[in-house]
């Protein structure tokens, strides 16, 4: 593997990394703060992919604009999410919220095959991002893979901003720590669960927008991106915002050179990796063993 | 509800209910038509396959989601080890099965069970997708399109064979008589000194080690055996289908299972059965054209709906409306 390959295999193991992160990191709070586990969350990361070959059109090459109207959009069908589905089944036992969000993923599909059909979409990259960069004397990379790792970042550091640094991110800190100290202390829990669901979707529906002028959209989206999505999560320790960065570009990493260097065996490659991690620290990176 | 006066149904013995359902499984296989036939025997494999994982999640509280691993093992252990020019003997193709899938237990156990909650889930899910890449992305099980079973087992003679596997009423009787010999096999378990002991571990573990259990060993017994029997539906379903292919292994397959016991309800071993019941008639109802007319194309999201409503409705599961009319 000459050096170019080896660059080029760097950048998408980052960008497939940091795309990961922005679904696991949603998932991750509401898994920690609400103590839900949300099956659903990779419908989310599918709708934002839907509502970007939706959305394209109308926006032509304002595409910046269509991102931050597709996660508003997305924000409040959270909100709604939770009001409708969630906010009655916190008090009940975990596997009744999977079996939820297990039924959700079902009417998700079904609508998503209702209102556009069972077709392979593409999605168009605007102009102004469609071109590519020369590397070395034969590769090239893509622009568009660049802005979403660079759209990424952005998103990743708003996101610490808003947890490290405001008045919300405390309240959504102290609830990933302890839950109930968080409803003792007179915090108003209803409404902090509600923006924090909404907020999760909202990343997971912006992660499937940015992905989607680099996959193609297609039912059935949502489940791998889920799975690889619990495995980050879990590998990062629950409820941590920085954990689920490391385990994502870990993940990433893994991945993508598994597929380079061992093809037929590379969809074990993330499996093995959590499982190693997890019988060396049995709650994820960033807590030492139990 | 205990102040409750009993009701002539609390005075029945617990054993009988349970007994009259299985002889009228049995009995009712002359009556059923072809089509209802293979419908009971469809519940029947999902009801052997939903009872292994009552007993771990129900009844010693490990939330595995890794479960089809051990269901598919057993389906590809009873094709890959069955003959290549004849058919098996049943009294080999069974235990090989449920000992295939119990190794791979012991192996995912005595690794797995070091985390807890959450993280033990995912370490399952993560074991058994491994397999599932084992078999769908390597040579080994015949890749994506899996394997077909050219004979299907037998019990005695290849010639005049006491039972024939590939024969619809014969399987009928074969896995009703295992659906039988599991539920009271795990109901004497539970009232068993070890079944006690692993309430107790789902209660409070560490009361349980400090009353000097073993609880990890205790566990990796129970995770083994519940392996074992999953690899037993994973062998009735490999003969009822003729055919294995990776999405045995699929963590839809694990998720299925685990939502069917909920559904039934936790912790009772009536649960998974009646979770498998109303699972696989749920499914077939709403996606009956005849039924439901055009909207049965889109059986998911009535399928879907229907759970929402349940979930809403019945936190105790199925069971739990019995019991309430009960009392």
């Amino acid at each position: 593997m000459d050096l170019a390959t080896f660059a080029v295999q760097c950048l998408n193991a980052v960008q497939y990394g940091l795309l990961l992160f922005l679904v696991a990191s949603g998932l991750t709070l509401i898994f920690g703060i609400m103590g839900v586990i949300n099956l659903a969350h990779g419908s989310f990361y599918m709708i934002g992919a839907y509502m970007a070959f939706a959305l394209s059109p109308l926006f032509g090459q304002n595409f910046i604009l269509m991102l931050l109207c597709g996660t508003l959009l997305a924000a409040a069908l959270g909100y709604i999410l939770e009001w409708l589905f969630f906010s009655y089944l916190y008090q009940r036992e975990h596997l009744q919220q999977v079996l939820m969000t297990w039924a959700l993923i079902l009417v998700f599909e079904e609508l998503r095959s209702l209102l556009v059909g069972n077709d392979v979409h593409g999605v168009k990259a605007p102009d102004w991002l469609a071109g590519s960069i020369p590397l070395g004397d034969l590769m090239t990379y893509p622009v568009y893979r660049l802005f979403a790792s660079a759209a990424c970042i952005a998103i990743a550091i708003a996101l610490w901003f808003v947890v490290q640094r405001t008045r919300l991110g405390m309240m959504i800190r102290a609830g990933a720590s302890n839950r109930d100290m968080v409803r003792g202390l007179g915090i108003d829990i209803t409404r902090l669960y509600r923006i924090v669901f909404a907020g999760g979707v909202a990343l997971a529906a912006l992660a499937g927008m940015i992905a989607a002028p680099m996959a193609s959209v297609y039912p059935g989206m949502g489940g791998h991106v889920l799975i690889v999505s619990f495995v980050v999560v879990v590998i990062g320790g629950i409820g941590s915002i920085g954990g689920a960065l490391v385990a994502a570009l870990l993940v990433g990493f893994v991945d993508t050179f598994g597929k380079v260097f061992f093809a037929e065996y590379s969809g074990i490659g993330i499996y093995l990796l959590m499982a190693i991690i997890l019988v060396w620290r049995p709650e994820g990176l960033t807590k030492r063993g139990a | 509800m205990a102040t409750m006066p009993p009701t002539p149904l609390d005075r029945l013995p617990p054993w009988l209910l349970p007994m009259l359902a299985g002889a009228a499984l049995l009995l009712a296989q002359p009556l059923l038509t072809p089509y209802l036939q293979d419908l009971v025997l469809r519940i029947v494999v999902l009801a052997v396959f939903a009872l292994s994982l009552e007993l771990l999640i129900g009844t010693t509280g490990l939330v595995s989601l890794g479960h089809a691993a051990f269901y598919g093992i057993g389906a590809y252990a009873t094709v890959m080890l069955s003959p290549a020019d004849g058919p098996g003997s049943i009294v080999l193709l069974l235990p090989a099965a449920a000992g295939c899938a119990a190794l791979y237990a012991l192996f995912v156990g005595a690794f797995s069970l070091r985390t807890k909650g959450v993280y033990f889930i995912m370490v399952t899910l993560a074991f058994a997708q491994m397999a599932y890449f084992v078999f769908h992305d390597t040579k080994f099980g015949g890749g994506t399109d899996g394997i077909y079973l050219n004979f299907p087992p037998v019990l005695g003679d290849a010639a005049k064979p006491l039972l024939d596997g590939g024969d619809k009423p014969t399987l009928y009787r074969l896995a009703a008589g295992v659906l039988i010999a599991t539920y009271a096999l795990l109901a004497m378990l539970r009232r068993s000194r070890f079944g006690h002991a692993l309430a107790g571990i789902r209660v409070n573990e560490q009361r349980m080690r400090a009353a000097g259990f073993p609880t990890t060993l205790y566990k990796l017994a129970a995770f083994v055996i519940g392996g074992a029997l999953a690899g037993v539906a994973g062998f009735l379903v490999a003969v009822k289908d003729g055919v294995v292919n990776p999405e045995l292994l699929s963590w839809h397959v694990s998720g299925e299972v685990m939502l069917v016991i909920i559904l039934g309800g936790l912790g009772h071993l009536r649960g998974a059965v009646i979770g498998a019941v109303a699972f696989v008639l749920l499914k077939e109802a709403l996606s009956n054209p005849a039924l439901l007319g055009r909207a049965a194309d889109h059986w998911q999201l009535t399928l879907g709906f229907t759970v929402i409503v349940f979930v809403a409705l019945l936190p105790q599961g199925l069971i739990g409306v019995l019991q309430r009319t009960r009392s």
